[in-house]
Order: structure tokens, then sequence, then C-alpha cells
């Protein structure tokens, strides 16, 4: 229930003008890192606070909101989190992907393909692709003005030579709308194909790192490979213990101590979703 | 004769503050020219070297470079302090090279060999991993490093090998200028020897031109055609290697070349 | 271009030494010196040590820098080129292509293996900018020289440096004359070598001769002079 002590989703409407114009800026410039100034949240750096204070900057009283964190609307996180908006706002909660016109996700991109006027809000921790390989941020600004990313792609090289594969299973690399590269945040890189040409909005907030950015609806997102090594998602052989879904993406699940294991979609909505269809329809799993 | 110079420097300048460390230098090179800037301490010899290769920029004078234009090469001096940034650091990339003195400064050690000498091929915007491979391979080859190295880390090699690596690193995009600055200093003698003789054939070879700052005479003599004697930021002798070595003509030069113990 | 275009023209030449670091003491080693040297000329530089023959030779060469006077060098496409004007680029040139020095001393250059030095001149580019033969082809060549000058294979794949004077000496001339320049200064060709391999420099210095190489040569063996030389120059102290 709506806390009528706090101001409308917690931030004021100062902030919350400086944060739009950030946003704005981001949507003009697709994967170009909007710095911001990022507020105090009640709650530590490392938890979202990024990506609270986007969706709080655009939420309104009749926008319905879905929290999910690893594709679970369960964990404790997305529990804070999505309380945490219904004490400031009094919005609408689901879980249901389909009915929600505001997902704010860590980690993971839903299964379910997004509409147009759709928003979807990425917890980021570090913005930066290039971080760990050069850690001066003035050098890393001159390297995405200039588009001199040689150095991304040294990174795949130090991958493909160690393992014989690119190693980088999520948080991978992508070059949104053939300019800028961008670091998705840590979603698996099985979720990189759901970015591109995706009808909804993508916006992503960093709170520690104070950086915004964004990819607006339908444009191109292609995650970075050699022409001998081009980038692929991961697979599995076992569809999902429960809802026997074979197209999404599974989280293992240690069952018992004897080394006992299952395969379970990540996304939760989505797995509840095709076991009804599977039940109504009357398949067996 | 009527090739275009490579570089001209014309009164080049460089203080700090007040005092000027760089008074006045001129010189122009051609390709395949190797210039050996000899000096003590102080004799602003890195500073020169620095502010011709854009790294530091002078108070006065200019440094222009033949910009390579279309596929024959030729092309006008350009100033190139005159230039965008960006464009500057993509002569840096593909048409240069810097040696440094300590290996590490010129190389990443952070990651394999192999993606220190193909890193500019990637910036290049080269993408198949297969012939980078091939190409980095067939360089740590001609610089005497064993190519089962390949995906060993930097800091992992000796001193001679790192500084082998930096030259394949920094000549795998044909550059037709290199500076270096002291680049045997700090390494044993019988290292130091075959990095020079390796240099030696590498400018001959790639018809390298260079700029070589040293204050070992020896260096000088073994890689350069011509010299520069600096001395408190003025260059007080230049000319022909040999000459200025084997008939001396100012007070400083002759210093030098009497101060050096023969082996 | 004709036979009677000098090779090397010198005209007035002084060389003085001003030795800083000795309170200025001043040497003058050559006092208005002249010497005109013509194709197929070898001529001989006689005198007392001291008198300035090796520096009449390092001043052809361009090792020297003359105090006054002019140097004329003949270039590869018949021009005369003063190298005491001359840019370091073009005293380059010229020794690349004109102008040859057999010096008593062979500069060893450091791990390089006594064929390849002796195949090294092979390997300059020419005028088309590129290298005068291939690198096996120029090891062939580098090896029958060795052959010539007696020394022995198993010496060709090591550096000079530990070799004997005479050893060096014979390796300095084959990489003097393994590419002949149209003209050759010669310093004391002979001096460490025996009377076997002292007879084959003879016959290479006349064959050269023969050629129209012009030589201008030191040679304190009066018999060896007698054979190669076409006339004599005395060198005497500079008048005062």
């Amino acid at each position: 229930m709506r806390d009528p002590h706090i101001h409308f989703a917690y931030l004021d409407e100062r902030t919350k003008r400086m944060i739009r114009r950030a946003i704005l800026k981001a949507v003009a410039i697709p994967g170009y890192q909007v710095p911001f100034g990022s507020r105090e949240m009640p709650l530590p750096y490392g938890w979202g606070t990024g990506g609270i204070q986007v969706t709080a900057s655009i939420i309104g009283s009749d926008d319905v909101l879905k929290v999910i964190d690893q594709g679970s609307d369960d964990t404790v996180n997305a529990v804070n989190i999505r309380r945490f908006f219904q004490r400031t706002t009094g919005v609408e909660v689901t879980t249901d992907t389909t009915a929600a016109s505001i997902i704010q996700t860590r980690h993971r991109i839903p299964e379910t393909p997004l509409a147009e006027g759709q928003i979807l809000v990425y917890q980021v921790p570090v913005p930066e692709p290039m971080q760990h390989l050069e850690p001066l941020e003035v050098e890393t600004r001159k390297l995405h003005a200039l588009q001199e990313y040689g150095l991304m792609h040294v990174n795949l090289y130090e991958d493909l030579a160690h393992f014989g594969q690119i190693a980088t299973t999520y948080d991978y690399p992508v070059l949104v709308n053939g300019r800028y590269i961008m670091a998705p945040s840590p979603i698996p890189k099985f979720d990189n194909p759901k970015m591109h040409m995706n009808p909804a909005l993508q916006l992503f907030g960093a709170g520690r790192e104070k950086r915004i950015y964004a990819v607006p609806p339908y444009t191109s997102v292609e995650s970075l490979g050699f022409e001998d090594h081009p980038f692929s998602v991961q697979r599995w052989e076992q569809p999902c213990g429960i809802c026997g879904a074979r197209d999404s993406f599974l989280d293992e699940v240690i069952t018992d101590d004897q080394g006992g294991r299952l395969f379970v979609c990540s996304d939760s909505d989505y797995c509840a979703k095709t076991q009804s269809a599977a039940a109504s329809s009357g398949t067996t799993l | 004769m009527s090739q275009a110079p490579l570089l001209r420097v014309r009164d080049l300048r460089c203080a700090y503050g007040a005092r000027e460390v760089v008074r006045g230098i001129s010189f122009d090179l051609w390709p395949g020219e190797v210039l050996a800037v000899v000096g003590e301490s102080g004799s602003g010899k890195s500073t020169l070297l620095n502010a011709v290769a854009a790294r530091h920029a002078p108070t006065a004078g200019t440094v222009e470079f033949a910009v390579r234009q279309g596929s024959d090469g030729a092309g006008d001096l350009a100033d190139i302090y005159a230039m965008t940034e960006a464009q500057r650091r993509l002569l840096a990339r593909t048409d240069w090279g810097f040696v440094h003195q300590n290996a590490a400064d010129g190389l990443r050690m952070n990651v394999s060999a192999g993606a220190n000498v193909s890193e500019r091929l990637m910036a290049l915007g080269q993408r198949h991993y297969g012939r980078l491979r091939a190409q980095a391979s067939d360089w740590l080859e001609r610089v005497e490093i064993d190519p089962t190295r390949i995906d060993d880390r930097p800091d992992t090699f000796s001193g001679g090998m790192r500084q082998r690596l930096q030259i394949a690193r920094n000549l795998i995009t044909a550059p037709r200028l290199v500076f270096m600055d002291e680049p045997t200093s700090g390494l044993d003698v019988s290292v130091q020897a075959r990095l020079l003789d390796m240099l030696r054939m590498l400018t001959r070879q790639m018809q390298l031109a260079a700029i070589v700052v040293t204050h070992d005479l020896a260096v000088a003599r073994l890689l350069a055609q011509r010299m520069v004697v600096m001395q408190g930021g003025y260059a007080v002798e230049s000319g022909l290697t040999d000459q200025v070595l084997d008939d001396p003509q100012h007070p400083y030069t002759q210093l030098l070349v009497s101060s050096v113990l023969p082996p | 271009m004709t036979m009677t275009t000098p090779l090397l023209d010198m005209e007035g030449v002084h060389k003085r030494f001003v030795l800083h670091l000795q309170n200025q003491t001043v040497l003058d080693v050559l006092r208005d010196f002249s010497l005109r040297v013509l194709p197929g000329e070898c001529v001989r530089l006689s005198g007392p040590s001291g008198m300035g023959k090796s520096t009449v030779l390092k001043l052809a060469f361009g090792n020297y820098q003359a105090s006054a006077g002019h140097i004329f060098v003949r270039s590869a496409d018949g021009q005369m080129v003063d190298i005491t004007q001359a840019s370091p680029r073009q005293i380059v040139q010229l020794r690349a292509s004109a102008v040859g020095y057999v010096s008593q001393f062979l500069r060893v250059i450091p791990r390089v293996a006594a064929i390849d030095v002796v195949a090294e001149p092979l390997l300059e580019r020419g005028p088309d900018g590129h290298p005068l033969m291939d690198p096996d082809a120029a090891r062939a060549e580098a090896a029958r020289w060795l052959e010539r000058l007696r020394i022995p294979p198993s010496l060709w794949q090591l550096p000079p440096a530990t070799f004997s004077g005479g050893e060096q000496q014979r390796i300095n001339i084959a990489r003097s004359f393994i590419r002949t320049r149209p003209l050759l200064l010669l310093d004391e060709p002979t001096a460490s070598l025996d009377p076997l391999n002292s007879a084959t420099v003879i016959e290479l210095i006349r064959a050269a001769r023969d050629q129209g190489v012009g030589i201008v040569g030191i040679f304190h063996d009066p018999e060896v002079a007698a054979a190669v030389a076409s006339r004599s120059v005395t060198m005497q102290a500079p008048s005062p």
C-alpha cells in the first residue's frame, strides 16, 4: 500500500527530471553511457540502485510493474524492490510478463517476447565493457569517441587462445546501432539475441558507476565475434524438468546430496505459463 | 634522388615551464634512414623524441610527416600537431612505431604474446582469428621468439624477449617510421648485441626510417647512418655517423667519444 | 662521360685537427693537397708514417671532414659530387655505388657470420629499390670469394670477431671486392697477409684496374706496390 509520507517513487521531481534528461540523451545515442547524478537510495550500491532510479523516474500511477531477479519474481531482491515501489507509488504489480508496462530485471531478459510500449530496465554493475582491460576512464572515453575498439577483440582473442572458445558467457559485449560497444549487464549470452530489434525500450542503469544507457526499440544489437569463431548461444540437452520447455534458459538445481540435479527454467513466469498451457492442452511431459 | 623527406622537423623547442630543454632543433629524415640522437642525461634527447612522436607537444616549431595517401605511398608533408587527435592516434597505430626503453611500457603485460602482436591488426578491423594468429606466429619467429610461446604472457618473458616482442608488436603493420628510446639499455650485453643485430636487419629489410635515442655511441654506430649530438638542449654536432664519431669537431663530441672505454 | 673524367678530384684540401681536450692543440695533417684519379689508375700514396696517407683515404670516403678545399667523387650517374658539401644521405649513396674503402681494421659487427658480412653488399638495394640479389645467391657468391681468399669453410658461419688479423683482413677484402665500385680506397690491404694471399690480393687489384676501377692505395710492401701501382704520390710534411 502506498505510503503517503514518501514522495511518489521516492525521488524528488527535480531528480526525476535530471534522470529523464539523461535517459533522453541515452535514447538519442544508443549504447552511449550518459553520466548522471546518482542519488543515495535506501539500499547500498551493488543492489540495483541504478535500475531503481531509472524505474523511479519513469514510473507513473497507471503503470504495471514486474520485478525479476535472475528470472524469478520470488527471490529476496525482486520481492524487496517490488515492495519498495508498491510503498512509494502504489502501482499495480504483476508477475505476468505480458501484463507489465515496466519490467525491472537483474541479469535476465524474460523469455516471453516483449511488445511495443513495454520498457525493460536493466540493473548494471559495470557499465564500461573495456574496464578490466583499460582501467583509466579518460582512456576508455577516448576509445569510445574514436571508435577504437581493437581492445575488445583482444579480449575475445585471449579467450579463444586460452579456452579454445570465447569463454565469456555473460555480460557479453555487443555493438549497438553499429556504433557503440556496450556492456549488456550480466545477462547470459543466451539472452543477447533478444536485445536485437526488440520492440520494447531497453534502459540500463548503473547506480554505483553513475551511468545510464539505452537501446531504443528496433535497434540493431550485434554480439561481437570473429569471422571464424562467430557468436553462439548456449544449448541444453535436457528440457525444463518442470514445464518441458526446450527453448528457455535453464538453471541447474541440486536436489539432494547424492548428485541429483534438475534443470528448470530460470524465468519463473515463463515456466508457469508453459506448464499451464501444457496442462490445459492435456500434453504430458 | 628526388624523393621528398618522410619527416621534417623545424626549430623545435620544448620547455617545462621556464626551463627550456630542447632549443631549436631542425632536421629532415628520408625513407630508410636511421638517425641516432645521442647525448647524456639531461641533454633533451628523450624530450625531443617524444615531441617528434606526438607524445608531448612542443612549445614552438613544427613537425611534419608525409602521411600515406593512396597505394603508392607518396604524400605531402602534413603538420602532425594540426591534425585531429583521431588522425594522430591512427598514425601512431599504423604508420609509426614506438619502442620504449622499458618493454613493459610498450606491451600489455596481462594478455598473451599473440594478442600483443596482433592487437594493431584487430584495431584495424581484422576479424579472422586463425589468420591473426598465423600472422602473430610469423612475427614471433621473425624476432626469434619461439612461436610455441604465443599464448604465454610477457610477464613470463625475459627482458630481451619482451623487447623483441615489443618490436614485433610495432612492426606488424609495416610502419614507415619507428621511434626508439634507448631500446637496448638495461639489457645484458649479449642480449643487447642480439637485439641490435635484429634491429639492424629489420630496418634494412623493411626500409624503415627510424629515430633512435641512445647514450651509447656503439649503438649509434651500428644502427644509424646519421647522428645528432645533443647537449643542454642544443644540437651541437650532426652528420654522418662515422664522421661524427671518427672526426668529431665540437668539444663536447670529442669529450663523448674519448670517454668511451674500449673493451 | 669519357675515360678522362676523373673518378676522384681532390683540390686544395686542408685537414686540420683541433683537439679541444688537449688544450686546443692544433694538428695540421694536410695542407693544400690535390689528387686526381682516372679510371684504370692505381695511385700509390707513399711516404713516412704520420704524413697523412690514411687521412687522404678517409677524406675521400667522407669519413673525415675536410677543413678546406674540395673533394669531388664521380657518382654512379656521372655527376661530380663535392663531398665536402654533400648531405649525409648523398654520401651514403656514394658509398653504396661509387666509392669503396678497405680499411686496416675490420669494424666487426657482433654476431654476423663471416659469410653474411661478405654477402651484405650484394643485398643492398639497387636504383630500382630491389636488392641486387636474393640471400641464397648472395651467399653462394660470398662463398666463392671466401674460397678464393682461402678462408676455411669451418669459419664461414662464425662472426669474424675471433679471427686472426690476417683472416679479418681477407674478410674485409672479400666484402670490398665482391661488388666493385668505380673508385676503391685501399689502406694497407696486404698488411697481415702471407705471400700466397698477398698474391691473390694483387691479382684482384690488377683485375679491378683492368676493368677501369680507379684505385688509391697505401702499400707498405714495395713489391706489392710495384706490382699494382701505375704511379706514386709521395706525401711530405706540410710546409709551415
